[in-house]
């Protein structure tokens, strides 16, 4: 019955010219990540000194950097890193969010009104200021980028989720269930859980290319990888340095970050329009 | 009787909005207070720097209380920081407080720079598409919000000051203008506002056009022109009144974000305010002073969420009723 | 002397993924002056959409195939727009069905009044004391200060009578009253259909008054008018139509309201049978589907015919049903 369902998921998003466009894009994403190595031209941290400061040319299909190092080989390198946090960081805090989202929807009065004050304290950080403060005392890596993400994050699965459950916890079918006395795991399994993934899979997937501009725009500040990795953020910033010598730096380098976020946002709402039952016009 | 009712019902959701506001705040700053006094290492090395003598470090253990208990701890904190001292900017020789107060300004014009150009040209664009529905005119700016939501800040403050001021030289790259002078101040800030801004015309512009749609809906609305009102009047009148309120609220609590693209936009077009104030503090290692900043940005940010909250309220007579 | 409102061979169709939908076919109807005209009808008989062509206000997928309607003469179909909107809510006014969200919710009753007054010339305060004697006069207690109160604060009943209110206020020709009561308990029922009852008097308007409960319309209205899935099938003074239907339709509404019935039953009756598909309607008569009574004769689109004097039906045999 799930295989069905997917089935009949995925022929409808393929149905649709804006999710073919962004599904396009993603699988491009995951390709150029998994064949990195293969598709790069250069060594992406090979210093050609000779080289520096080259304009996009046959050779160096995006040009070079300040100490020569192909700007293209280490965008498509920059790909693994971003994917790499996004699907870490996601995973960590959907997976808290969706926990907690349960607990504040299905526990008493006094914990959802904790859960929430917690939720609306977390939001009250903006990423990336804390995102700094946090860098102070942090070593710097992708660590701390994803606990930053999480920190920040997590909060806004968890009030989707909690919305979702409280919002059945009361619906008809599972107060006859209670009725009938099934236990508080059987009702969460087999009836909340599977009515909250759809909201919470579309707030992931509008999630990744958050969470990729924000590992991007802690790298562009230096208190995201460490020195010398081919982040995107890092890319633009050594384009930034130089922005006189190597504006291709920052064209190139900023033009998969728009990519990838056009292609997760047209994703995330193309699934909402399948998913959401009420936007759903009909079967 | 009436009004006075009204009124007593949204001074007393103002007050518990105003206390919920006043705990997170509370809140917010001591955890990250906490964080900061017990994470393993020495606060006198966080503080002092590695160079510190050993006899430095004892004298300032005493006198900052780091043997206290942390509870101890962070009500001296926020006894200080109640009694106006943010501590001191060690690097510099200067209280936190004139740091943070001298930034702070400088990234107020930014965000509400942001705010003017998402809300005057979102507002625009949305009630424009919904007024042309399924023209190709609402498909390109449909297509055309989306783009902008989707472009990093970052990306836009890079690609702005690229074209606009490197390139074709239309705006200065750095600073904030000349000190008194308002024209050049604005000419400084009409970019790097921009650059934050152009994410939420597009959020704005969609928000706009579908709560508009919506609104156009309603059966009032059918009222409304029932009783012969004009289409201008029923469309940005009656119906834009209610189709901007979810807008109000999305720009308040947008501003959390609009201050993490300030951060950038700071650093992009070597401008003064918190942001870069925290970013050459946090080089620095310089705690204080990114401890008084994040206070004053998580206050500035609650705050005007709030106000946005407060102002949808005033707009909305049922929000109050919930 | 001219009727108030001519309806006359009215056809309109909504442009669906599944072809044109005929939500009225034909439809005839006359109210003359000072007179309440009653539209009684299951959902879906095309009441709403004769509404919104009264009022020429009407969605983006829907179009005037043919006919006319004509306000005290005047052609209102293909009228221009700047006319047709000023003649709303000066000639022609309705009341809607819910007041829950008939009224603007973010602004004052006050505000919503003085607006609909902007053809008047006098000022503000002069429009906001007209606006308060109307709400005294329809019943609301306290009027100044219901002027600064937004329709949330006010109950059902009562925002039904501000509604009432403001389509009264201009002193209109023409008064639609779409299902007015439906939304409200009983009580409240008998008191808004007597306060219009007396409004009508005072202002000599002339009253649609939409509704499908037949207790009502037999109650307010001087005529009726019986709509099946977007045709008018029978219409005549009411005390006739409903002591003598002509229609079988009528029949058999009245045999199935609730209203009517002496003993209890634990079901309440219904015609069996759907409407018909609308894009698709049946040839010949369009009530043949459900008609216990239907021969092959009823293959042929029937005439509307005369029972007597202003009572007609569009029966083959309505002059033996009605006698």
């Amino acid at each position: 019955m799930m295989g069905q369902f997917r089935h009949s998921l995925l022929g409808r998003l393929l149905a649709d010219p804006m999710a073919v466009f962004a599904m396009t894009i993603i699988v491009g994403l995951v390709v150029v990540a998994i064949f990195a190595d293969a598709i790069s031209p250069h060594d992406h941290t090979l210093m050609n000194l000779a080289d520096r400061f080259a304009p996009p040319s046959s050779t160096y299909w995006l040009g070079t950097d300040n100490l020569g190092r192909d700007t293209f080989s280490r965008l498509a390198q920059g790909s693994r890193i971003a994917l790499y946090v996004a699907i870490v960081a996601v995973s960590i805090s959907g997976t808290i969010g969706l926990v907690l989202g349960m607990i504040a929807g299905f526990g008493p009065r006094w914990l959802d009104n904790l859960l929430l004050f917690i939720f609306d304290t977390l939001r009250a950080y903006p990423t990336i200021i804390l995102a700094l403060a946090l860098a102070a005392l942090l070593p710097r890596g992708l660590s701390t980028v994803i606990i930053v993400v999480v920190i920040t994050s997590f909060s806004e699965y968890g009030r989707v989720v909690r919305t979702q459950t409280l919002s059945l916890k009361n619906a008809e079918f599972i107060l006859a269930e209670r009725a009938m006395g099934a236990s508080a795991a059987r009702i969460v399994f087999h009836h909340v859980l599977p009515n909250v993934l759809g909201p919470f899979f579309i707030l992931a997937a509008m999630n990744l290319p958050v969470v990729i501009t924000i590992e991007a725009g802690m790298s562009f500040l230096g208190i995201g990888v460490p020195p010398g990795t081919p982040s995107w953020g890092a890319t633009l910033k050594d384009g930034f340095d130089y922005i006189r010598n190597t504006p291709w730096i920052i064209i190139a380098g900023g033009l998969p970050l728009i990519l990838v976020t056009l292609g997760f946002t047209f994703l995330g709402e193309a699934l909402r329009d399948q998913l959401d039952p009420k936007l759903r016009k009909s079967r | 009787m009436c009004i006075f009712g009204r009124g007593e019902k949204m001074l007393q959701y103002a007050f518990q909005r105003v206390l919920l506001a006043l705990a997170i705040i509370f809140v917010a700053i001591s955890a990250l207070f906490t964080i900061m006094i017990t994470l393993p290492g020495d606060p006198t090395t966080v503080l002092l720097g590695p160079r510190a003598t050993p006899e430095l470090r004892a004298a300032f253990r005493l006198s900052m209380g780091l043997d206290d208990p942390v509870l101890v701890q962070i009500a001296n904190f926020w006894g200080r920081i109640l009694s106006g001292d943010m501590g001191m900017d060690y690097n510099r020789n200067r209280p936190v407080s004139e740091a943070v107060f001298s930034a702070l300004p400088h990234t107020m014009a930014l965000v509400f720079g942001a705010i003017f150009w998402s809300a005057t040209l979102g507002i625009l664009l949305g009630a424009f598409s919904a007024d042309n529905r399924n023209s190709w005119l609402d498909r390109v700016s449909g297509i055309l919000s989306v783009g902008f939501i989707a472009a990093p800040s970052f990306v836009v403050a890079l690609y702005s000051l690229l074209l606009f001021s490197v390139t074709l030289r239309w705006f200065p790259t750095i600073g904030a203008g000349e000190p008194g002078d308002l024209a050049s101040r604005l000419y400084h800030l009409a970019l790097p506002s921009f650059a934050i801004g152009l994410a939420w015309v597009g959020y704005v512009a969609r928000i706009v056009r579908a709560s508009m749609l919506e609104t156009l809906g309603e059966n009032y609305i059918r009222t409304a022109r029932a009783f012969g009102l004009t289409r201008r009047k029923v469309i940005y009148n009656y119906a834009l009144r209610v189709a901007i309120l979810p807008a109000v609220q999305v720009l308040g609590v947008g501003i959390g974000g609009m201050l993490s693209s300030a951060v950038f936009a700071e650093i992009v077009f070597s401008r003064p305010g918190i942001g870069s104030l925290i970013y050459d503090s946090v080089s620095g290692r310089n705690y204080p002073v990114v401890m008084g900043s994040m206070l004053v940005a998580i206050g500035f940010f609650v705050t005007c969420a709030l106000i946005a909250d407060l102002v949808n309220a005033a707009l909305d007579p049922r929000q109050r009723a919930k | 002397m001219t009727d108030t409102l001519t309806v006359d061979g009215l056809t309109v169709h909504y442009a669906t993924r599944e072809g044109a939908l005929q939500a009225l076919r034909d439809v005839a109807l006359d109210v003359p002056a000072g007179q309440i005209v009653g539209i009684v009808g299951e959902s879906g008989c095309g009441k709403s959409t004769l509404i919104n062509a009264l009022l020429q206000l009407m969605p983006e997928n829907a179009r005037i195939a043919a006919g006319s309607v004509r306000l005290e003469g005047e052609e209102l179909v293909g009228a221009p727009s700047r006319r047709l909107r000023d003649m709303r809510g000066r000639d022609i006014s309705v009341v809607f069905q819910d007041p829950m969200t008939s009224l603007n919710p973010v602004l004052t009753i006050g505000r919503q009044m003085r607006d609909i007054q902007y053809r008047e010339t006098c000022g503000n305060a002069e429009k906001l004391s007209r606006a308060a004697a109307m709400l005294g006069r329809v019943g609301l207690p306290d009027p100044e200060a219901k002027l600064d109160a937004y329709p949330h604060e006010l109950s059902g009943g009562q925002r039904q009578r501000v509604a009432i209110a403001m389509a009264v206020l201009m002193r209109p020709k023409l008064l639609i009253a779409d299902e007015p009561t439906t939304a409200l308990d009983a009580t409240l029922e008998v008191q808004i259909i007597e306060l219009l009852k007396e409004l009508q008097r005072e202002i000599g308007c002339a009253i649609l008054f939409i509704s499908h409960h037949l207790g009502v319309i037999a109650e307010l209205c001087d005529r009726v008018v019986v709509m099946y899935a977007g045709e008018a099938v029978e219409e005549g003074p009411v005390a006739d139509v409903f002591l003598h239907p002509s229609h079988p339709y009528t029949a058999k509404l009245i045999e199935c309201d609730p209203g009517r019935m002496k003993t209890k039953v634990a079901l309440l009756p219904a015609i069996p049978g759907d409407l018909p598909d609308m894009t698709t309607p049946p040839e010949g008569c369009i009530f043949r589907d459900r008609c216990d009574k239907a021969t092959d004769l009823c293959r042929t689109k029937p005439e509307a015919l005369a029972v007597n004097g202003t009572h007609w039906a569009r029966c083959h045999f309505a002059a033996e049903y009605g006698a």
